[in-house]
């Protein structure tokens, strides 16, 4: 309680010492190019990581009770739509690592949870990632990060909803419908215990993202300041009808955590590329990644993978037009 | 006693072996220690998120990396 009276007090002041600092401390003048980069810089980096700080905790209180075994309970037998929809939203909460998304997903298909339903889970999971939200809240907005939350839920209810509609359950292995699956125990920690692993979260996940922060932040306050050369809006910009393609195309191969690409998304932003063609790149970077579609085709065959991508990528680039058609200017400085 | 740690080969299931390691050095106890990475054995457990400890084959904990602190009083309890 205590602590989170501090954490206001020394947010609501932050604006304030920015200013004192880059005028007053280090005499940079009003108006200067440098002064509002450095202006800029000395605001946002303590500013988006204490965000950070605050909702990976809260998060992490959060996530004691979305485990993996009660979301399942929730799904088993859920009919489709309605599923997809809990499935989808449920995925942004519940813990998930992409090294255990194998027995996540048996454990979800053998106690009945619908395979279009799973694969919601599946997609949201990562698509949807509290760290990328705080960083996008900070650098570009609430109507960014609102953005890429509605629009990363309706590409894993859609697709999910999707793959179950094409009734592929034969593309399974059929090794994982013969998997025993033992009973689980679920846990019921107390309070202090919640807390406690909110708290574990914190240098955990910050810890692990700080350096990104800081670099998108420095890269964000070098455009800030000086003029952005419009390098990319030849390439990415809104009125290329190539760009939202191309963007997810690139994104495939590369694989990065949500922290990491936010920056890249930044610079891009800033270099004259359109809003849809930027999210529909950090999208697919982080919703695609190779090294899962290795570790799922244990579990699902070829057909099954391909259908999963292409599904997946589709929503994508329809996400990438329809912004590029909403918000032609959005984003950049 | 016999511990098993159930992970697919993952960063996070070689801290907690490291971690265990530690814990049953630290508190001198006969404990063999075993690394359980087959998918359908996992499953037996009832473990959807991995890694998870298991003592003498009742699941402890899954889905975190517990230090070597935390996992010291699950073994001194089950004791």
């Amino acid at each position: 309680m205590l602590g989170l009276l501090v954490w206001w007090q020394v947010y609501a002041h932050l604006e304030l010492a920015a200013k004192l600092l880059t005028y007053d401390v280090f005499r940079l003048p009003v108006g200067a190019h440098l002064s509002s980069a450095v202006e800029f810089f000395v605001y946002e980096v303590p500013k988006v990581l204490m965000l950070l700080v605050l909702v990976v905790f809260g998060v992490g209180i959060l996530r004691t009770y979305f485990t993996p075994e009660h979301t399942r309970r929730v799904l088993a037998g859920k009919r489709e739509v309605v599923g997809n929809v809990l499935a989808a939203s449920l995925g942004t909460v519940t813990p998930f690592c992409s090294c255990s998304a194998v027995p996540l997903f048996i454990g979800f298909l053998k106690s009945g949870v619908p395979l279009g339903v799973t694969f919601s889970f599946l997609i949201a999971a990562p698509m949807v990632n509290e760290v990328a939200l705080v960083m996008l809240f900070g650098l570009f907005g609430p109507t960014v990060a609102g953005i890429y939350l509605a629009s990363g839920l309706g590409i894993a209810i859609l697709a999910g909803w999707t793959i179950g509609k094409l009734r592929m359950e034969g593309q399974v292995e059929p090794w994982v419908y013969e998997v025993e699956v033992g009973e689980s125990i679920e846990e019921h920690p107390t309070w202090a215990q919640r807390v406690e692993a909110g708290r574990k979260a914190v240098p955990e996940i910050v810890g692990k993202v700080w350096l990104y922060v800081i670099l998108g932040i420095a890269v964000g306050a070098g455009i800030h300041g000086f003029v952005p050369t419009g390098l990319m809006a030849q390439y990415l910009g809104a009125k290329a009808w190539w760009s939202v393609p191309i963007a997810v195309v690139l994104g495939v191969p590369m694989y990065s955590n949500a922290a990491g690409i936010v920056p890249v998304v930044q610079a891009l932003l800033g270099k004259g590329a359109a809003l849809g063609s930027s999210l529909a790149f950090m999208m697919s970077v982080i919703a695609l990644s190779l090294p899962e579609m290795v570790i799922l085709r244990k579990v699902l065959r070829p057909r099954l993978i391909a259908t999963f991508i292409v599904v997946v990528a589709l929503g994508i680039i329809a996400v990438g037009y329809l912004f590029n058609a909403i918000l032609p200017s959005a984003g950049g400085n | 006693m016999k511990l098993q740690i159930l992970g697919t080969g993952c960063a996070k299931c070689k801290t907690l072996t490291q971690n265990t390691e530690s814990a049953v050095r630290e508190l001198g106890v006969d404990a063999s220690i075993e690394k359980v990475e087959d998918i359908a054995a996992i499953m037996k457990f009832g473990v959807m998120s991995t890694p998870a400890l298991v003592v003498d084959g009742k699941v402890a904990f899954s889905g975190k990396v517990a230090s070597s602190e935390e996992i010291k009083g699950i073994l001194e309890g089950a004791k």
